[in-house]
């Protein structure tokens, strides 16, 4: 239950700072969601990302702050296993699943249906 | 950043955009401030029930859940584009919709819906990417830097 | 006739011998629905893309015009047409489904009165006998060229406006009953440094303002002149602004005639409308439906019609250029 919390409270606090770049600096979405991913990706490089993930859980790992943490841990780890080249191989790993995913469905989505304006 | 801009206008832009600002409806921060929190804690909620689910019945280890359940995301969030219903949440939710990922998979769904007209390949195909872009671009690009400066400092010793 | 730095006065006074305005879904529900003679139900009008459908929207309403003119199109002599799409397609596409000797325009929101202006100059100087005049925009088809897919979960601002889906087309001729078109004042582009495109009010506010101070200059005229003087889609935001720089200028027109297209065209309870309509069938389907019947019941005898444009583009917006703006007014008497 306490997890469920946690990830609720994080994941809200991220999306606010999502919504303060927004309103608050005019961002386009483009630019807050870019702005989000390199901070993950920064805070992933910096070890501080994944203790967040254990301790919020989706909470973490849902909002697109994640994906760049992912990135970071996808390239170190083959780096670890197969030297400097796993940094180009390796960090599309872990967030493979979700690009690969996102493609898949959103060209089923295109099949399907119609824009509804 | 404002400031920046502002300095390169003439005085009287600068006047009448005051002039301006004094007349318009402000955006309700606060307000969409707490609707973001809620969405965005709610959609993160699901996604913590869906993971959990994952590691019950799929036997998928904590860290291995997080794959399935960004896809189950993605496929929700597809069929609400594409039933044209998560524009109007969207609206409402401000950033609770756009941060996580569910707003990833709305631009590719609703970039890919709206460019049909223009055939598959060049269409769908060309276009999927248009808003998710920088996000990809940024991350990977980010991620190869911040992982070269981490091999740098572990070699020196430091990380 | 020039009168003045940039107004011209039509001395033959050209008709608007026929008028007709096409909406789509939202105009329905809103408050002039009962001044378009066609409505539709949906956004694809029986086409398989939004861009095609637009060009089905300029279609019926020049048909429909000439229809009531007892016109056939072969009698039509110019067609002048815009819209807000990338090289004015449905514009020209329905040129060639009319096959009317065809001139493109573009002025943003401001085409309809741009068109209307230069169709009564070419009758006016009798270097025509008749010209359609026609102007129409999609509200899906310019959130996807301008703004974002129409599915797309942004979060729109309450300065933002909702882009009329609809055409509006007007017979402009030397003979025959109807409205006249008495003068026109062309606008000079302003440019007040504003950069957001979910406020077109405020950045079009100023080339508004300014049109309408010169065509009131030229012509040594008071606002009270006229019944209505609306301007095109500056919407809440930017007429209250337009409002309070004329007065700031000295000019006072008096709230009961100054008005809004974008703001008559919608209820303000309508979801998703935010501060009012905006695109070039804004100001055409509330002025060539709306604005003329009531003047053919003769209700209203001397209108005032300041079509406003943002001239943007998305590439503008992203090299981070600011928005100017032009507003064409044109005088319509009985």
């Amino acid at each position: 239950m306490e997890k469920f919390l946690w990830a609720f409270l994080v994941g809200g606090a991220i999306c606010v700072i999502g919504q303060l770049l927004l309103d608050g600096l005019k961002l386009t979405p483009a630019h807050t969601t870019s702005a989000l991913v390199v901070t993950g990706a920064i805070l992933g490089g910096l070890g501080l990302y994944d203790p967040l993930i254990k301790f919020a859980g989706a909470g973490a790992s849902v909002p697109i702050s994640s994906f760049g943490n992912a990135l970071v841990k996808g390239a170190l780890k083959e780096f670890d296993s197969t030297g400097p080249i796993g940094v180009l191989t390796g960090i599309f790993q872990i967030t493979s699943a979700g690009i690969s995913a996102a493609i898949i469905f959103a060209f089923m989505g295109a099949l399907i249906f119609r824009p509804k304006g | 950043m404002s400031d920046k801009k502002k300095k390169k206008l003439t005085p009287i832009q600068q006047e009448y955009q005051e002039f301006a600002q004094a007349r318009e409806p402000k955006r309700p921060i606060i307000l969409n401030c707490i609707k973001a929190f809620f969405v965005g804690g709610l959609i993160c909620v699901i996604g913590e029930g869906i993971q959990m689910f994952f590691v019950t019945y799929f036997h998928f280890s904590q860290e291995n859940a997080g794959n399935p359940t960004v896809a189950v995301l993605i496929i929700l969030t597809v069929l609400l584009t594409g039933f044209g219903v998560f524009d109007h949440i969207a609206q409402w939710a401000g950033a609770g919709t756009i941060i996580p990922v569910t707003g990833f998979a709305n631009t590719m769904a609703s970039a890919a819906i709206d460019h049909q007209s223009e055939g598959y390949v060049l269409g769908v195909g060309g276009n999927m990417f248009k808003l998710s872009g920088p996000v990809i671009v940024f991350g990977v690009f980010s991620a190869f830097v911040v992982s070269i400066v981490v091999i740098f400092f572990r070699a020196l010793g430091v990380m | 006739m020039l009168q003045g730095h940039q107004t011209w006065v039509f001395d033959s006074k050209p008709t608007i011998i026929a008028s007709a305005a096409v909406g789509g879904p939202h105009e329905a529900q809103g408050p002039l629905a009962d001044d378009f003679d066609l409505l539709h139900e949906d956004f694809w009008l029986g086409q398989d893309s939004f861009e095609k459908a637009e060009k089905k929207l300029q279609e019926q309403a020049c048909e429909t015009a000439v229809k009531k003119a007892n016109m056939k199109k072969e009698d039509v002599q110019f067609l002048m047409a815009g819209d807000l799409m990338n090289q004015t397609v449905p514009s020209s596409f329905a040129a060639r489904t009319l096959g009317v000797p065809f001139l493109g325009l573009y002025g943003a929101c401001s085409t309809s009165m741009e068109g209307l202006a230069l169709a009564s100059l070419l009758v006016d100087s009798k270097f025509a006998k008749n010209v359609l005049v026609c102007s129409s925009s999609h509200n899906a088809a310019s959130e996807k060229q301008y703004r974002y897919p129409t599915e797309y979960g942004s979060q729109k601002p309450p300065t933002a406006q909702w882009t009329v889906t609809g055409a509006g087309a007007a017979l402009v001729a030397d003979h025959g009953d109807g409205p006249k078109v008495t003068t026109a004042t062309i606008g000079r582009v302003i440019d007040m440094g504003l950069t957001d495109p979910f406020n077109m009010g405020a950045a079009m506010a100023p080339a508004a303002v300014d049109t309408i101070e010169s065509h009131f200059r030229d012509l040594n005229r008071d606002p009270s002149y006229y019944d209505v003087i609306a301007t095109g889609d500056l919407g809440r935001v930017g007429h209250r602004i337009a409002g309070d720089l004329l007065k700031k200028h000295g000019l006072d027109i008096p709230e009961e005639i100054f008005t809004d297209c974008g703001i008559l065209i919608y209820r303000k309870d309508q979801p998703m409308v935010f501060a009012g309509g905006s695109g070039c069938a804004c100001a055409a389907t509330t002025t060539f439906g709306h604005f003329l019947n009531r003047m053919r019941k003769g209700e209203i005898k001397k209108i005032l019609v300041i079509a406003t444009g943002a001239l943007l583009s998305p590439m503008s917006y992203q090299q981070k250029e600011s928005i100017p703006s032009v507003a064409h007014a044109v005088s319509i008497e009985l």
